[in-house]
């Protein structure tokens, strides 16, 4: 029987519903799993870590782990796992874990499979799915000859089940001596509140056709509404209405939403790249042919302007807001 | 100062995609091959940089069939690089065997200053190959850059993370750099640098020569298209019933509220 060590991360003092469908996702394995935490989150997150059903809880709470550093996680979390006997690593593919893994992975000479969407187990080997070819296609993959099997789930995929079970405990390591070549000068805070848009569980997002970049607000007062994110295609982005950080679609972030509403947005392959994951879609377009209403579930035809903000009112009577 | 460009050639992002005889790989036949977005914004940040510091050059190394690879390596040189290195590989190498390959082929060509890479290849979408090559190096890496400011002896780059937040970090030379979009604006490839890049003699490298390990550390199970979608359900009415109707069916039918 294999040993899975399970990365999580936290914010604002809790557990991310990603780290949290790992979790559950460990358990449902029936193998033995530990938990493991780092940054100014641990200390915070540790006592949930331990009544998980983790068999043991490794944290990170030296100062040194409060920002990011690669050549520091790389060296800290390779010794945890070599040391911890674990023969799986799962992690969430978020920008940590994505940076993080495959360097790792090289360092242990494994292989990491990275924006997994589904992932079960044959005996003591994973399983998962992922999407490739910008989501045109999804590989089935498995590990050969990898010792130690690294999976990297993407948000939003897995079950969750409330976490319960044993009280762990929690072993706190030291940062890792020796010189960094990396210096964190600063993290720069972003400016939403909101959910990133690769966790978002409904994103709400605009394109060209919303004809300027002051017509978002309409867009963010649907969102306000709905707790969503908003997002935008690479058009809109191009022209400056609004960040790059919220453009969806290949060379944009891929998602995939309980709910994508697009507004205004025509669904160019390029587009629907990053978002047909979605579970379902909404398309709003004045254009009845426009190819974004081939990948919808439901479509309306008509002008933006008119139907986005009785849409915001017919949810909030729904929502009760 | 020695900069190097990771390059991979992948297929065009209007390509449709069909399955192969084996179930396992694409259909190459009528594929249109293209330098991976990503890469783009590495070669162009490549040949800024050297021409911000004089002495330098630029050498691209693409891992992949060589007989398709040459035209992305001649895109990268029409678009101002100045050698081309050509590791042959077959298709569908995995990331961590490219990425030893990419790290044998940079320590025996004297190794570089400054390597940059695409954040992610949009063919496996693996994201792993820069990080991998760093590791492999015993050099810092940073990932997803959207601006980067580089000296002879460091370079402080800004990564883009969740809620639009950036790190910004230092990283002392040699280092790895994987491009985001907004880094630059690629260049076109000129007239003049075409006719140039074509007369150029592409350097030819390949994994047993470099002395790759080539242990499968994963398997292909299979290789699926996506399940279709049942057709969409269009919402008639004046707007006020459509918006109606479609928080009711939100709600109600695909319960996503
Ligand atoms: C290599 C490459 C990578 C790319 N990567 C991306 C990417 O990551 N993400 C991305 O999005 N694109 C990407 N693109 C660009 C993509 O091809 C499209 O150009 C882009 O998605 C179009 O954006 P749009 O839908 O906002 O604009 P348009 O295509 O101009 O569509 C605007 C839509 O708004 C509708 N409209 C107009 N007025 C109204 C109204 N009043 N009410 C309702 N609807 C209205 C129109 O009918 C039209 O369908 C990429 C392209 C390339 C070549």
């Amino acid at each position: 029987m294999g040993k899975i060590l399970v990365f999580t991360e936290a914010a604002n003092g809790k557990l991310k519903r990603s780290s949290i469908e790992l979790l559950t996702a460990a358990k449902k394995s029936g193998q033995p799993f530990i938990a493991a935490i780092a940054g100014s989150q641990a200390a915070g997150a540790a006592p949930a870590l331990s009544s998980s059903g983790a068999a043991e809880v490794h944290t990170f709470e030296d100062g040194k782990f409060d920002q990011y550093n690669p050549e520091l996680y790389t060296a800290a979390l390779s010794d945890l796992i070599t040391k911890s006997g674990a023969t799986v690593v799962l992690a969430s593919a978020s920008a940590l874990g994505k940076d993080l893994f495959p360097r790792i992975a090289a360092r242990l000479k494994s292989a990491v499979l990275s924006d997994c969407t589904e992932l079960s187990f044959n005996g003591d080997k994973a399983v998962v799915k992922r999407p490739v070819y910008s989501g045109k296609a999804f590989a089935k993959v498995t590990f050969d000859q990898s010792p130690i099997q690294f999976v990297l789930m993407r948000a939003n995929q897995l079950p969750t089940e409330e976490l319960s079970g044993g009280s762990a405990a929690v072993t706190k390591h030291a940062a890792p001596a020796g010189d960094l070549k990396t210096l964190i000068k600063d993290v720069v805070k972003g400016t939403s509140e909101k959910l990133d848009l690769t966790e978002a569980n409904i994103i709400v997002s605009g394109g060209r056709g919303l004809k300027e970049a002051a017509n978002f607000k309409m867009l963010n007062d649907l969102a306000d509404v709905l707790g969503a994110t908003v997002g935008a295609s690479r058009a809109v982005v191009d022209a400056g209405w609004v960040s790059h950080g919220m453009q969806v679609g290949q060379t944009g972030k891929t998602v995939a939403p309980s709910l994508y509403i697009a507004v205004g947005v025509s669904g160019a392959i390029q587009h629907l790249a990053g978002m047909s994951g979605s579970k379902v879609i909404v398309a709003i377009n004045s254009d009845p042919n426009a190819p974004i209403f081939q990948k919808a579930t439901y479509g309306i035809v008509g002008d933006a302007f008119e139907i986005v903000p009785k849409l915001t009112e017919e949810f909030k009577k729904a929502l009760h807001k | 100062m020695k900069i190097v460009v990771c390059l991979k050639q992948v297929p065009d992002t209007e390509t449709k995609i069909k399955l192969g005889a084996d179930g396992q790989s694409i259909d190459t036949n009528g594929i249109k091959w293209v330098v991976n977005p990503y890469d783009e914004y590495a070669v162009e940040e490549a040949v800024k940089t050297r021409d911000a510091h004089p002495g330098s050059q630029v050498h691209v190394l693409c891992v992949g069939p060589k007989k398709r690879t040459a035209d992305a390596v001649r895109t990268a040189l029409a678009m101002g690089a100045d050698e081309g290195i050509l590791i042959d590989a077959p298709e569908n190498l995995d990331p961590a065997t490219t990425a030893q390959a990419l790290a044998k082929a940079i320590q025996a060509e004297g190794g570089a200053q400054l390597i940059f890479a695409g954040k992610l290849a949009i063919d496996d979408n693996a994201s792993s190959v820069p990080q991998m090559v760093a590791e492999l190096l015993s050099i810092p890496h940073t990932t997803v850059v959207s601006k980067l400011a580089v000296t002879p002896e460091s370079v402080t780059a800004e990564r883009d993370v969740e809620g639009g937040a950036k790190e910004v970090a230092q990283l002392a030379l040699p280092a790895v750099i994987a491009a985001n979009k907004g880094l630059n604006m690629p260049r076109y490839a000129s007239l003049p640098g075409i006719m140039k890049a074509k007369k150029k003699v592409l350097k030819e490298l390949d994994l047993a020569g470099l002395g790759v390990n080539t242990v499968a550390l994963t398997k292909t199970l299979s290789l699926e298209l996506p399940a279709d979608k049942p057709p969409v359900k269009m919402l008639t009415g004046d707007s006020g019933a459509q918006a109606a109707q479609l928080v009711q069916l939100l709600r109600d039918e695909a319960k996503v509220l």
